[in-house]
């Protein structure tokens, strides 16, 4: 008998880990991030300064803050048509035949690719493309990261709209079928409303997905400490000017940097939490 | 004007199908130039060497480029670093990572098992530039001193942590609840009912689990920047910087005359990556 209680405490304890290192996580982040605010102040999230130079040191999260949520807001308004194609073309147009097998291996390997090698081939193949086509700045800015931030999210959303759709009870669109309702009409007025919380919870999802990629966007959104000014201006996300600007960092600029990396951690923690709430409420 | 209006909508009907069919293809369209671009570029590289040796200097490199030779070496100490830190990173994650799960599987509808999954959820959200931060607060000041292996396996065993959690959890549900209380029926410990019953009823599907988790944090490059840093020899001193795969292509793109080596580095992980998927893919076909 006894052992029973001992396996239910380990089963217990480490249950506690995830528990301890999550809270752990928390806390370190906001003990790093101190003495960023206890510098700036609140001023640390409005404040469009980012001035290294020693003895005039200014750090503001503002432009990454824009930044991010402006490669974010792009790469999900490119990535809606395709995935939201793909997801159709998987669980209604061709449901269950060998094309829609094919079509959802390769939108699953999108997924494995890792994220640097995305940037190598935003970097070599797809700026080369962009700067014929007349983008300024050598091709690097928001719109190249936005493509590349896209493509990466297809899969993420494509994969849990398809599984939503593929939910909808048949009856339903057989009724609409039966009313002599078209392939199309199907879709937009059965499928859609009775898919819709699940599909906006996929977006969501993937729109969190966006916040947090680093490498990709490090390589292709031109690394400049300002506020985007349009589409094909350079900027930086949170998630890489933490990656470019930690190597040299000491003192005020280190602790700049892990504030950055709480309000990346808070803001993608609201975003997905919202989306799996939404899940949750359909199941 | 009926047969019209009926045309109308065949002709919105078909003209949507095309739209869905032709963005369907622009959707795969980017994986099939991604590899078609890492093959033709850098098969060429591939070699014994690529896999046994380690990086030229850039001199060296420079030469061999100058001289129209292939770029001498290859990346060892980035094989290396990734199988050492992803062995050291499974250690930690899968034994918290599977007991959790069956945590999870037994207190279906208990408030600690409830916080717990929700926590676990949000863990696999956090972005991986956060996990080096947290590894490097946690293990490269206080503890190594410096830049370190140990640092970078912490920072990817929490990625995976979650994701096993998941998978752990998700494959007993599958498990018929039959078979575990025969088992208590017969009057065996909890202890052995897990370790017999329940672990090898669910094996392929953990075994998948801990794959597909392996094969996504092989890739990952932003959290070994701000811990394992990378070297250029091979190193298996967890405290001291550690090269990986991810962390050498950076490297190569970073400088101009190793940039031939990174599409044959970018093949290589490509390869390890996509056979972790296939193979775990595989583990499910079989047991479905």
């Amino acid at each position: 008998m006894n052992t029973d209680k001992i396996t239910k405490a380990v089963l217990q304890f480490s249950s506690l880990i995830i528990l301890l290192v999550a809270g752990g996580m928390i806390f370190s982040l906001v003990e790093g991030a101190v003495p960023a605010f206890k510098e700036f102040g609140f001023k640390f999230i409005f404040s469009n300064n980012w001035n290294p130079t020693e003895g005039k040191e200014n750090f503001g999260a503002l432009p990454f803050i824009a930044g991010t949520l402006i490669t974010s807001v792009t790469a999900l308004l490119i990535s809606l048509p395709l995935s939201f194609s793909a997801s159709l073309f998987l669980s209604e147009y061709y449901r269950r035949t060998r094309m829609a097998k094919v079509l959802g291996m390769m939108v699953d390997l999108l997924a494995g690719i890792p994220s640097i090698v995305y940037g190598l081939w935003g970097f070599y193949v797809l700026r080369p493309v962009l700067i014929d086509l007349g983008l300024p700045n050598q091709g690097f800015g928001i719109f190249t990261a936005s493509i590349i931030l896209a493509i990466m999210i297809i899969p993420y959303a494509t994969s849990l709209s398809n599984e939503i759709i593929s939910m909808v009870p048949n009856e339903l669109k057989e009724g609409a079928y039966s009313l002599g309702a078209t392939k199309l009409e199907v879709i937009t007025h059965v499928i859609v409303p009775s898919a819709r919380s699940g599909i906006v919870a996929g977006y969501i999802l993937s729109f969190g997905r966006a916040h947090g990629e680093t490498m990709a966007v490090t390589m292709l959104i031109g690394n400049a400490n300002i506020i985007p000014n349009g589409l094909f201006s350079t900027g930086n996300t949170m998630a890489s000017v933490i990656a470019n600007q930690f190597g040299e960092a000491e003192g005020l600029k280190l602790s700049s940097l892990i504030a950055i990396g709480l309000l990346l951690f808070l803001i993608t923690g609201i975003i997905n939490t919202i989306g799996k709430f939404i899940i949750k409420k359909m199941a | 004007m009926q047969t019209g209006k009926l045309k109308i909508r065949t002709l919105k009907n078909n003209i949507f199908k095309s739209t869905v069919i032709v963005f369907s293809v622009v959707t795969i369209l980017p994986i099939l130039l991604i590899i078609y671009e890492l093959v033709s570029k850098g098969i060429k590289q591939i070699s014994f060497d690529f896999i046994l040796k380690t990086p030229p200097d850039t001199f060296e490199a420079m030469t061999a480029l100058s001289n129209g030779e292939l770029i001498p070496g290859g990346i060892a100490n980035g094989i290396a670093g990734t199988l050492f830190m992803v062995i050291m990173a499974s250690v930690i994650a899968i034994p918290v990572g599977v007991i959790t799960g069956i945590f999870l599987y037994e207190n279906q509808g208990k408030p600690l098992a409830n916080l717990t999954r929700n926590v676990s959820d949000i863990l696999q959200g956090v972005p991986s530039i956060v996990l080096g931060l947290i590894a490097y607060i946690w293990i490269v000041k206080p503890v190594t001193h410096g830049f370190s292996a140990l640092a970078g396996s912490v920072s990817l065993s929490i990625m995976m942590l979650p994701m096993i959690v998941r998978s752990t959890e998700e494959t007993l549900k599958m498990i018929p609840q039959t078979i575990k209380e025969a088992a208590l029926a017969l009057g065996v410990p909890y202890y052995k009912v897990i370790l017999r019953v329940l672990v090898p009823t669910g094996f392929s599907g953990l075994l998948t689990g801990i794959l597909l988790s392996i094969s996504r944090i092989l890739g990952e490059t932003a959290p070994l920047m701000l811990t394992a840093l990378g070297s250029s020899a091979i190193n298996f001193n967890i405290a001291k910087p550690t090269s990986a795969v991810p962390l050498l292509i950076w490297e190569f793109y970073n400088d101009p005359n190793m940039v031939d080596l990174i599409w044959s580095s970018s093949l290589l992980l490509m390869a390890m990556v996509l056979s972790l998927n296939i193979i775990s893919k595989r583990i499910v076909a079989r047991t479905k």
